[in-house]
Formats: C-alpha cells, sequence, structure tokens
C-alpha cells in the first residue's frame, strides 16, 4: 500500500506557480492592450442628498469610452436600476437595506460609488472622473453605535430609530436565574471596527462574446456560483449564458464574500454595452472606503453565578453597527450572539441584539465573522467572575466547561444556518491543560516575580472559543480521470491561498490509489463545477473536501467495476496503488486507470493507440449495448455533500505580554495555541492558517482600527496609518498543540481550521494586559478593545486616579 | 490611485535642471519620489512638471570637509542607504547614522534621498530635527545662483520649507561631532519602520545639552536643557514644547513619551561621550 | 490634447524592451500591462506594502513609486527573472515551497525580491538579521512565521 496522505505535510502543489510570477490574479487576466479600464467616482461625504451630476465635461476627454450614473442603469435592464440584492434574508431583519450599483439621490457613507467611467487605461479614467461636477445638499451623518441608537438623525428615513433588526433568542430563564443567584456582575464592553484589509483589493474583468452570446467574467471572489446568479439576473441573461471564473484571489478572509458588489455588475454591463473587455482593480484607498468593515459592537453583559464561578444565567445585550447596508443580512451578530457560549454551558441564557445602521462602510463578515466579538463577551466574563472571587482564571473556566461524555451537546439555540446550535465532539478539559502546559501557566507567578525584580511588569491571558465550522447547505465535486491516467478534480467553492489543490489532491490520492502528482484541482470555476456555495465559516475543507472524498469515492467503484470485468477477478480482490488496478497477491494481472478510462468510453472513431484499444470493435460483448443501461460513458465521478449541521472546532490561545511603565508599550513575549479541527488532512497547512490567524488577532487587538471623525471621514484610509502588523509585530515564534477530536458528521473527521487564529484575540490580549497592569493597579480593567500604548496610558492615569482617590 | 499628467524632464546638468524649474511655475523637482510619488498617486499633488534630477551626473556625493573637522556634506542624490552605510559619515557625525536607521524600511532608503528628505521638511521625518540640532545647513542653486541656507531658517511649517519653488538643493552639511561630544537617537513608533510617535537627537557638548524633537510639533523643535537636572528633563522640555494631538497618540501621551524619551536620550547621549 | 509619449528602454530579467509610455505610468504597470510581467503585485501604491518590490540594479525598490521613465537604462529583476537558468527554483524559491512561505501567493514576489537581494548583502543572517531583512513587506496570510523560517532555510541552501 502506498502511505496515505491524508494527516502529511506535503508541500503545495501551487506555489509552483506563485513562485515562478506564474499566478493568474484578476488584474492578471487580460493584459492585452485593448482592454478598458474602469474607474469610480465615489461621494467624499457620509450623508448627502445627490442634487445633480453632471458628466458633461467628461466625455471630451481623449481616451473616455463611456460614463455611467444611476440613470444609466436602466438603459441596460430594469432590475439595474433595482437595488442590490439583500443576500440573506432572515424574519427578524424588518428593515433590510441594501444600495443601488450606482447612488440614486443619496449618498450614505464615504466611498459609495456615483458614477462608473470606462477608458483606455486607469490613468485616464481616474482624469474622467475628476471631472465629473456633482451637486450635493449635505444631511448630518450618524457614526458610531451610540449616535445610531440616539437616532437623533436617521441613516435611512424609512427604518425607524436606525434598527434595522431586533433578535433575541434565549434559553431558560436567565434575568430569573442571574436574580437568584449567589453572585452577580456587569459588564460593558465595547470592540472597534477592523477590516480583512486582503493584500489583493477586489477586482472584476469581463468580456461579452456576441459569437456565443454569452458571458464571462472574472472576478476577486469567494462566491463564484454567487456571482454568476446575481449577474445573470441583473444582466437579464439564463444562468447558462454566464461563466464566473474565479482566478487566482490575493487573500480574501471574508470580504470577497459579500457580492455582488456594484463593480461585479457594472464591468459585465459596460462589456456588453461597449462590445469591450472591460477590468475593474481597485486600488488601496477604494478598499479601505467602499469594500467592507466588521467587528464594531457595543455589549452590555449581566451574568449570576456561584461560589465556585459556576454560572447560573447569562444576559447578553448588544448593538450591532453594520454600516450604511446590510446585504449580508444578520450573519456577523446571529455569530455573535450564538457562538459567544463558547465551550460553556450557561446554565440559561438569553441574548438580544439590534443590528443598526450608520454613515459608513459596510460590515460583513471578517475572518472569525462576529466569534471574535463573542468570544470577548464571554471570555472578559469569566475574567470578571475569577477576579471577582478571588479565584484562578482557568480553574473558573473548567467548572464552566461542557464535559467530553456531554456529546453531542445541544446549546438550545438556532445558529446561522438555521439549523441547531449542537456541538458535535470535543475535549475542552483535555485541551485547558494542554493549553496550561505550553503556555506555562502554573509557573507564569514564578516569571512574574522574577520580572518584577527587574522592574519589568508582565501579565498571562487565556481565552477559550468554539467555532462552528462547514456549514451548509451543500457542495459539490466532479472527479474525471482522462485516458492518460491523469484525474481532473473540480469543486466550486474558491480558494484564496488555503492550498486547495494541494489538499484536495491528497483527499482523492488517497481515496483512488492514484498518485498525488496526477491530480489537478480546479476550484471557483462555474464551467467545471456549476453547483457550489462559496468558502466562508471555514467550510472548504469540510464541505468540498468531503464531496471530493465521496466523489472519488464513486470514481473508484467505476474504476473496479470496469478493472474487474477486464482482469477477469472480483472487485473485491483488486486494489489501486500508483494509479494501477491490479489483483492483491497476483501482481502481474494489472491494469492503469488511463487504460481503464479507455475502457468506460466506448468509441466509434480512433485517433491514436490507446483510442483504437476502445472503439467498438475491440470492446464490450457484442451481445449487449456498448453502454450498459444503467451505466454512463467515462471514468467519473461526482458526488455532493450537505451535512445535517455544523461541525464545532474548538481552541485555546494564551499569551504572556509585558507593558512597559514608561511608554505604555505592549510586548508580546510568548504565545500559545491549542488546536482541535478534528483530523489534519496537512498539518502544515492547517499551522499556517493558525499562524496567519493569530498575526491578524494581533492587527486586531493591538494596531488595528477604523478611525472615523465624527463626519464620518475614514481617516486612516492607507498602510501608512492603518496599522497591519509587519513581522516585527508578530510573536517570534507561536507554541502550537493539536488535539483531534474527530467529527462524527463527515466521512472524514474533519472540522473547519480557516478562521480560528483570529478569534480569541481582542480576549486573550484585554486579559494579558489587564493582568501585566494589576501589578500596579489591582483593579486595572480593560472594557475596550483594541487597544494602542495612548489608550493603555489613559486608562492607567484615569483608573490610577480613581484607585488613589 | 494614478498620477495626473505631468510634463516631464530630466536634465543632464544642474543648469538645465535650474533653467526647467524656472520655466514652469508649477514644477517640482524629482529626486527618489518616495515621499512625492505617493502624493501624485492620491492626487494629493499634481504638478504640470516634474523635473527628475536623477542624471545629473555628481550629486551623488558623500564628502568629508576638512579631513572631519567641520563636517560631512551629502549630495542630493546620495540615497538614504548610501549614507547609513558610510563609514565617513559614522565616523564624522554619528547621529546621522544613528537617525537614518530609523528612516522607513530599507527598500524605501534605497531609493529615497536624504537631501530630499530635508526639503520634504516632513516634521515626523527624523534628517530635519538631525539637521536642526547639529546646525547645518543646504546648499541650494536657484536662477539667481547658490545660496546657502541655515537649518534654522530651512523649516517654516508642516511640510512647508524656505527653498524657493525655483531652487533645487544640492547637497547638505551636517557639521561633524566634536571631540569631548556626545550624541544619540531614539524614537517610539507604533510599528517598526513608522513614522515615530515622538523621536528625540540629542546632543550634549560640555556644560551645553540640546535635543531636537520629530512628531512633537509642526515643525522639527529643537530645546535648549543646559543646566537642567536630570531628574527634571522631561518636564523642562514640555514647558518648551506643545505636542499634538493625531489618531495615533494624543498630546497628553505625546507628552509623556517625551518626557521619557528626552531623559533616555540625554543619558545615551551622555554614554556616547 | 494627448499627453506626450516618452521612448523607454527597460532592461528587465536580462532581455530589453523599447516602450512608448507616458511619463506618469508607473514602473509596475509598465512591468505588469506592457511587458505582460504579471508576477510583480500591486497592493497598496504608495510604498508600504512591499508587493511591487523589484530588484533595480541589484537593489529592491517598490516600482510603485519609480515612473518607468527613470527607470531608463537600469537593469530591472522581477520575480520573473528568480528561477535558476534551467527552470528550477531558485534558492529562495524553493525555500519558500519547503517552509510553506506563501498561501494567497500575493505579497509573495516582493518578498522574493527582497530576500534575494538581502542575502547576496548578508548570506549568513542571525535570526533577527533574517526577520529585519523581511521587515518592511506586510504579508496579510502567513503571519511571517513561515517567511523568517524560509529566509532562514534559503541561506543554508546558498543563494
Ligand atoms: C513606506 C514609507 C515609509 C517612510 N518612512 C519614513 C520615515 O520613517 N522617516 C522619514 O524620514 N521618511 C520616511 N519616508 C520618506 C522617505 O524618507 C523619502 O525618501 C524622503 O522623505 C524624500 O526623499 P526623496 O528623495 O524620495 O524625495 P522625493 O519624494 O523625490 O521628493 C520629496 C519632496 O522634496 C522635493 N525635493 C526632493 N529633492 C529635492 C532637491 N534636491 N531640491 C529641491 N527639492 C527637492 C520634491 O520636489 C518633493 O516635494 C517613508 C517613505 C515611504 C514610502
Ligand atoms: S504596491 Fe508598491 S509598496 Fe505596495
Ligand atoms: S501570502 Fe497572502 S499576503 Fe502573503
Amino acid at each position: 500500500m502506498t502511505t496515505k496522505l491524508m494527516g502529511q505535510a506535503v508541500q503545495r502543489v501551487e506555489d509552483q506557480r506563485f513562485l515562478r510570477g506564474l499566478g493568474r490574479y484578476v488584474d492578471d487576466v487580460a493584459v492585452e492592450q485593448d482592454v478598458l479600464h474602469a474607474a469610480v467616482l465615489r461621494s467624499p461625504h457620509a450623508h448627502a442628498r445627490i442634487l445633480d451630476i453632471d458628466v458633461s465635461e467628461v466625455l471630451d476627454v481623449e481616451g473616455v469610452h463611456a460614463v455611467y450614473t444611476y440613470d444609466d442603469l436602466a438603459s441596460c435592464t430594469p432590475q439595474m436600476a433595482e437595488p442590490l440584492p439583500l443576500l440573506i434574508p432572515h424574519p427578524s431583519l424588518t428593515h433590510g437595506r441594501t444600495q443601488h450599483a450606482l447612488a440614486k439621490d443619496e449618498v450614505n457613507y464615504v466611498g459609495e460609488a456615483i458614477a462608473f467611467v470606462v477608458a483606455d487605461d486607469r490613468y485616464v479614467a481616474e482624469d474622467a472622473v475628476g471631472r465629473i461636477r456633482v451637486d450635493y445638499e449635505l444631511l448630518p451623518p450618524v457614526v458610531g453605535v451610540e449616535a445610531a441608537r440616539a437616532a437623533a438623525v436617521l441613516v435611512h428615513d424609512d427604518v425607524p430609530g436606525n434598527v434595522a433588526a431586533r433578535m433575541e433568542q434565549s434559553v431558560g430563564d436567565a434575568p430569573a436565574a442571574i436574580a437568584a443567584a449567589p453572585h452577580r456582575l456587569a459588564l460593558d464592553l465595547t470592540v472597534e471596527r477592523s477590516a480583512c484589509m486582503p493584500m489583493e483589493g477586489r477586482g472584476t474583468v469581463a468580456r461579452w462574446d456576441p459569437d456565443l452570446n454569452r458571458l464571462q467574467v472574472w472576478t476577486s471572489t469567494q462566491s463564484s456560483t454567487g456571482v454568476r446568479a446575481a449577474v445573470a439576473v441583473k444582466m437579464g441573461l439564463d444562468l447558462g449564458q454566464v461563466d464566473v471564473i474565479t482566478p487566482d484571489v490575493g487573500g480574501g478572509f471574508g470580504v470577497k464574500i459579500n457580492h455582488p458588489w456594484p463593480e461585479e455588475l457594472l464591468v459585465p454591463m459596460a462589456a456588453r454595452a461597449l462590445g469591450r473587455t472591460v477590468k475593474f482593480t481597485e486600488d488601496r484607498r477604494e478598499h479601505f472606503i467602499s469594500s467592507a468593515h466588521e467587528r464594531g459592537q457595543v455589549q452590555h453583559i449581566e451574568v449570576g453565578f456561584d461560589d465556585d464561578g459556576r454560572l447560573h444565567g447569562l444576559d447578553v445585550e448588544f448593538w450591532h453597527d453594520h454600516g450604511a447596508f446590510i446585504p449580508y443580512g444578520l450573519i456577523v451578530p446571529i455569530i455573535t450572539s450564538t457562538q459567544l457560549l463558547g465551550p460553556y454551558k450557561p446554565q440559561s441564557y438569553r441574548v438580544r441584539f439590534e443590528s443598526l445602521y450608520t454613515n459608513t462602510v459596510m460590515v460583513t463578515p471578517y475572518r472569525g465573522a462576529g466569534r471574535p466579538q463573542g468570544c470577548y463577551a464571554m471570555e472578559r466574563t469569566m475574567d470578571a467572575i475569577a477576579d471577582y472571587l478571588g479565584k484562578d482564571r482557568a480553574e473558573v473556566r473548567a467548572v464552566n466547561f461542557i464535559q467530553p461524555d456531554e456529546f453531542p451537546f445541544d446549546q438550545g439555540l438556532v445558529f446561522q444556518d438555521g439549523r441547531e446550535l449542537e456541538y458535535d465532539s470535543g475535549d475542552y478539559p483535555a485541551m485547558l491543560e494542554k493549553t496550561k502546559a505550553l503556555v506555562g501557566w502554573d509557573e507564569f507567578p514564578a516569571f512574574r516575580a522574577e520580572m518584577a525584580a527587574e522592574g519589568r511588569q508582565v501579565g498571562i491571558g487565556l481565552a477559550c472559543y468554539v467555532e462552528g465550522t462547514g456549514v451548509g447547505p451543500y457542495e459539490g465535486a466532479h472527479v474525471h480521470i482522462e485516458t492518460n491516467g491523469k484525474v481532473k478534480v473540480a469543486t466550486g467553492l474558491t480558494t484564496q491561498g488555503q492550498g486547495h489543490a494541494t489538499v484536495f489532491a491528497q483527499l482523492v490520492a488517497d481515496e483512488l490509489g492514484c498518485s498525488f502528482e496526477d491530480v489537478e484541482v480546479v476550484t471557483g470555476d462555474t464551467r467545471r463545477m456549476p453547483y457550489a456555495v462559496g468558502t466562508f465559516a471555514s467550510r472548504a475543507a469540510v464541505m468540498s473536501g468531503s464531496a471530493i472524498h465521496l466523489a472519488a469515492k464513486r470514481a473508484k467503484e467505476k474504476v473496479l467495476r470496469i478493472a474487474a470485468e477486464a482482469l477477469e477477478a472480483d472487485e473485491k480482490d483488486l486494489q489501486i496503488v500508483d494509479g494501477v488496478v491490479s489483483v492483491k497477491g497476483s501482481p502481474g494481472t494489472s491494469i492503469d486507470l488511463g487504460t481503464v478510462s479507455v475502457l468506460s468510453n466506448p468509441l466509434r472513431y480512433a485517433f491514436d493507440e490507446k483510442s483504437k484499444a476502445a472503439t467498438q470493435f475491440s470492446i464490450g460483448d457484442p451481445g449487449k449495448p456498448p453502454v450498459a443501461e444503467d451505466d454512463e460513458p467515462g471514468l467519473e465521478g461526482k458526488d455532493f455533500y450537505s451535512p445535517e449541521r455544523a461541525t464545532f472546532a474548538s481552541g485555546m490561545h494564551a499569551v504572556i505580554v509585558e507593558t512597559d511603565p514608561e511608554t505604555a508599550e505592549i510586548t508580546i513575549l510568548k504565545y500559545a495555541v491549542v488546536h482541535d479541527c478534528g483530523h489534519l488532512i496537512n498539518p502544515m497547512i492547517v499551522e499556517g492558517q493558525i499562524h496567519g490567524g493569530v498575526a491578524q488577532g494581533v492587527g486586531g487587538a493591538l494596531y488595528e482600527r477604523m478611525a472615523y471623525d465624527e463626519s464620518g471621514q475614514l481617516l486612516n484610509a492607507s498602510f501608512m496609518d492603518f496599522l497591519m502588523p509587519y513581522v516585527t509585530e508578530v510573536p517570534d515564534g507561536i507554541d502550537i498543540d493539536h488535539l483531534e477530536t474527530p467529527s462524527p458528521l463527515n466521512p472524514l473527521g474533519i472540522k473547519g481550521a480557516g478562521e480560528a487564529g483570529v478569534i480569541p484575540s481582542a480576549a486573550v490580549f484585554a486579559a494579558a494586559v489587564e493582568d501585566a497592569e494589576r501589578g500596579r493597579l489591582p483593579d486595572f480593567t480593560i472594557r475596550a478593545m483594541p487597544i494602542s500604548p495612548s489608550e493603555l496610558f489613559h486608562l492607567r492615569e484615569s483608573q490610577g486616579q480613581e484607585q488613589t482617590s | 490611485m494614478k498620477p495626473a499628467p505631468f510634463v516631464y524632464r530630466r536634465p543632464g546638468s544642474l543648469a538645465e535642471a535650474v533653467a526647467a524649474l524656472a520655466g514652469e511655475p508649477n514644477a517640482k523637482v524629482l529626486a527618489g519620489g518616495q515621499s512625492l510619488v505617493p502624493l501624485l498617486s492620491m492626487r494629493l499633488a499634481a504638478p504640470a512638471m516634474l523635473v527628475d534630477i536623477n542624471a545629473i551626473p555628481g550629486l551623488d556625493t558623500i564628502t568629508v570637509e576638512d579631513g572631519g573637522a567641520s563636517g560631512v556634506r551629502v549630495g542630493a542624490l546620495a540615497r538614504h542607504a548610501a549614507v547609513l552605510a558610510s563609514d565617513d559619515v559614522r565616523r564624522v557625525q554619528p547621529l546621522v547614522t544613528q537617525a537614518l536607521a530609523h528612516v522607513a524600511h530599507a527598500t524605501i532608503r534605497n531609493r529615497g534621498t536624504t537631501v530630499g528628505s530635508l526639503v520634504h521638511a516632513d516634521a515626523a521625518a527624523e534628517m530635519p530635527v538631525v539637521l536642526t540640532l547639529l546646525g547645518g545647513s543646504l546648499e541650494v542653486e536657484g536662477p539667481a545662483g547658490r545660496r546657502t541656507i541655515p537649518a534654522s531658517e530651512l523649516y517654516l511649517g508642516p511640510l512647508e520649507s524656505s527653498l524657493a519653488p525655483d531652487e533645487i538643493a544640492v547637497s547638505a552639511f551636517f557639521p561633524g561631532l566634536a571631540t569631548g561630544a556626545g550624541v544619540a537617537f531614539q524614537e517610539i513608533a507604533r510599528r517598526h519602520g513608522d513614522y515615530a510617535l515622538v523621536g528625540a537627537a540629542a546632543l550634549v557638548e560640555g556644560e551645553s545639552v540640546k535635543v531636537g524633537y520629530l512628531s512633537v510639533s509642526d515643525v522639527p523643535t529643537v530645546v535648549d536643557l543646559s543646566g537642567v537636572d536630570d531628574a527634571d528633563l522631561g518636564e523642562a522640555a514640555l514647558a518648551q514644547l506643545e505636542p499634538m494631538d493625531d489618531i495615533h497618540a494624543t498630546a497628553a501621551y505625546r507628552a509623556q513619551l517625551v518626557r521619557v524619551i528626552t531623559t533616555r536620550v540625554v543619558r545615551s547621549a551622555r554614554e556616547g561621550m | 490634447m494627448s499627453e506626450e509619449l516618452h521612448d523607454v528602454r527597460l532592461m528587465v530579467n536580462g532581455a530589453t524592451h523599447e516602450l512608448r509610455v507616458p511619463a506618469r505610468r508607473l514602473l509596475s504597470d509598465a512591468l505588469r500591462h506592457d511587458l505582460r510581467l504579471t508576477g510583480t503585485h500591486v497592493g497598496c501604491e504608495h510604498g508600504v506594502c512591499g508587493a511591487c518590490t523589484v530588484l533595480v540594479d541589484g537593489a529592491p525598490m517598490r516600482s510603485c513609486l519609480m515612473f518607468a521613465v527613470s527607470a531608463e537604462g537600469a537593469e530591472v529583476t522581477t520575480v520573473e527573472g528568480l528561477a535558476n537558468p534551467d527552470g528550477s527554483l531558485g534558492p529562495v524559491q524553493q525555500a519558500f515551497a519547503e517552509c510553506h512561505g506563501l498561501q494567497c501567493g500575493f505579497c509573495t514576489p516582493g518578498f522574493l525580491t527582497t530576500i534575494t537581494a538581502g542575502l547576496r548583502e548578508n548570506p549568513t543572517p542571525t535570526h533577527e538579521e533574517a526577520r529585519e531583512m523581511v521587515a518592511g513587506n506586510l504579508c496579510r496570510c502567513t503571519g511571517y512565521q513561515n517567511i523568517v523560517k524560509a529566509v532562514e532555510r534559503a541561506a543554508e541552501l546558498g543563494s
């Protein structure tokens, strides 16, 4: 037997292209000279009525081909002038509003698209954008949760209170349980906005082919089938007339799951109207003000607990700032409200939230998608309880854990996919022990004392999370064994650097017995797999991985059936090793996969030696039809995977930080991660995902924020001022340990791993910095994240005064 | 983010460059482009003409004057990287070397020029403070010929120097370190390589203690702290400064950093004596 | 009024190219769109991310902060020019493959060029120097851990 590739740190096949500069990202597509380039006029105001748009000066600019404003959209199709789709409706989303592809009458955030110019190149297109004159009547803007709640000004006139949705879920009677509990605490917390900020922004290329009467779209998306459906509807085309191809994608982290972006419709519209290939490549400034942000919430928590710190009741209310529009529905706040519970049993729980409009860039999922905020709420609460009771923070967590023999554990809530929040498997006590050992939890007091003797202050923090991954509805896969023995695999969801071409090939090689090198995986191309959902919620490995495994199994069944006939052997006696089917124990009796493929497809015409062997005269039983009644020609397998519900991965992070007593600078001394995503397909890739998540978490907790001023201008819309970590800001070394509790829900026993690294960061850094500061200020508390040295300095000042007065 | 159109000139001599500048009131010099090109791409600046000085021979020199006794002269096309790597510069005026190590990242230093940074007059930049603290000067050439602008007269306001629009800076002169004197440079930035939240350069000569600050006010500012007790250095400096507020640091936090960094940088300069 | 065009001779990865471009054409755009060497990526166009880093006369520089006209006569090396003459991966590229130093691959060309020059200057970096070597480039995917490993591995492979 060849060794199994599942679980091996196989080197990535895609790297060969990337390392040579041969990746094909969307801006690399169609680089020929006659491609037209688009630029967008964006609102400079957060809230204004558009009185007039004058484009008369634009068409004189040499090299400009077209300029579109809202009034031009209906000439494409009536539906092009309708608002963009509300992708995920929900009964609680009573006031869902989405923007138009180009602003109609009013703008609601700085960056909203107003006009779309197509020109010979991007330079000229920007020149033209600069000549469009817009008259605005300025309206007062709503910025921040507080202003949204006060509702002195409305973002949308027809949305009272700026509230898009109010939602409540509960298990038991939390307020009563809290009232009756031996101890009670209340916490008010805030988390600010950050953003996915992939290194490649958004981008779309479209070509209308009048000979074939069809549209080809390349777009940097996390859902090519979603874009395809949206483009077809908006352009008035049949689905079959639209191909969407997701080329290499330079990072997504969530922002590219929202669709269609205005440009994903405007580019195809212009391409068809002008009969030319049109390209839009978002630049960095545009990405800051016209893509999406996430994280901003204000939370109020009440909790009742006993002397051991065991929860009796948890009552959470939060306000979610979703920006000017809500195309992606309530996914983020629903995730916060449910995943907040983490590995714990709250006994009774009530959660209520409002999703609020503000005149800022809209909010759609960013890696973690609401979980970081939920984890922050819960873990800050755990720390507060431990502090109140004077107990070890790890101990308080442990008494609240769901125990290993309690799975499946139903939390009694409805999750983001409309299914019950039922955890499938996990072992939280074991994980806590591993985490404590990895970070040196029990040795920390000695280390703290040692550092204190040198005048240095250090702190330790711990945070735990559970993450529902691999949500439905489904993914599919197609496996095709060619006559040369090569195996072509297609799945519909998209890839943004997760190494799908490698891990999926590992699964296929394992199941089919072919060599890994012979497998080629294509993702996100609707021509190859038109049924798919997308890449989000750490679902690719679980969903497409399972589908590919099942599709490979089907292909294998056919291989064995045909080979058994050809070798005159029993299927049960066959094995496939390195692409050769042979009879176990008699290796001479064999046939390679390519030949099996030849046999699977009876031909009339021969065009090479192999196909000669497959013509009607040379194969099959002349007494039977060449293709049996219940069979199909070709050596293919296709299958879909659609699980009952999500599978729940989990993890714990611990960090040791040092805070400078004078400058309030925060330095990370040690970062430890214990992670359970079930069986690992490729540990190297999983660790890479954790590294990346941790770095984004460091950014989100200590460096990044969206600095809006009260007029709704984003003050730091550049990489100079939006402080993404360089190597110098991330820990030098991340200690990782794995726990593998397989998921019973899918054939491979896997759980998602993509988002995990970022989930606990706000919580774990708040805890560690707070702990470090308590060396000098025993009651020091952090209730707002992220935290910068400037803010830490002010917290010291204000809390120091409180504590001395 | 693409620049607006401009007329491009790439003269082969200083005289031609001066003539080109004189012929177009809305022209700008292009040196390393590491500050200018981002401004053009964001269309925060749209000059009608760029005069690229990179083809002018002889401007990339670094010369020690009077064997180092007086100082070191850095030509307009000497890249940050070359100045940073220069043993002559390190020997004659180590403060230049120390401060340059904090200017951006190595890749930016490969193209950006030290003189360009001095002319750009960013109060958050390292080199203007160093020139001001050391009492150096800029040699500039314009239609009326050459003149020397002492650092004390160079910085007028945020991103505003006293160069006339038709003048080209030819070189900068950094006075050498006197024997027995000490210098030091320190800064605190959010990320490694970023412009500093607060930075300080110190020059200690006998009883004289001077500290120059970047990112504290809107122009590079030098404060004389001679005769101040070590324990009072920070407060004494603050008495002469008015720290600014921005999205990365409040004025109060900047004041705290001034306190901390002043003590540290003066101590470090003394240790170097 | 049409824009003045300039004749520019660019030497890229050993080949000479003649171009006619407006003065404002960024070197990054000239490489990507005029020469179709799309391996050089653009992540910010204001000099911070480093994705566009190419070697100009051997030294790493931001191609988004240079005009093509200013590169007249310079020797430019892009990621496409880093493989060995026989087509196999060069040592830095090989090290990235071995160490899983890339995920989406968008930042990678800038790291590869920067490290190639860095190791030429300092072939045996300490761990700290290896980190410093990549300290001016942003990556949103990898958390840099494996990039630093790749620098150390590339030094071992001898670039
Ligand atoms: C990512 C990044 C980070 C940076 N970080 C820092 C930092 O931490 N600290 C720091 O100090 N700088 C930093 N810089 C700026 C860098 O140091 C620049 O190189 C420098 O400020 C300008 O030099 P230059 O040669 O590139 O000038 P250019 O960009 O070519 O010109 C800048 C200005 O000076 C004028 N000018 C230039 N040379 C002359 C001359 N000889 N005569 C007349 N006018 C002239 C130009 O017309 C223009 O107005 C950073 C830049 C980037 C892109
Ligand atoms: S694109 Fe040049 S540095 Fe980011
Ligand atoms: S690998 Fe994606 S940005 Fe670095």
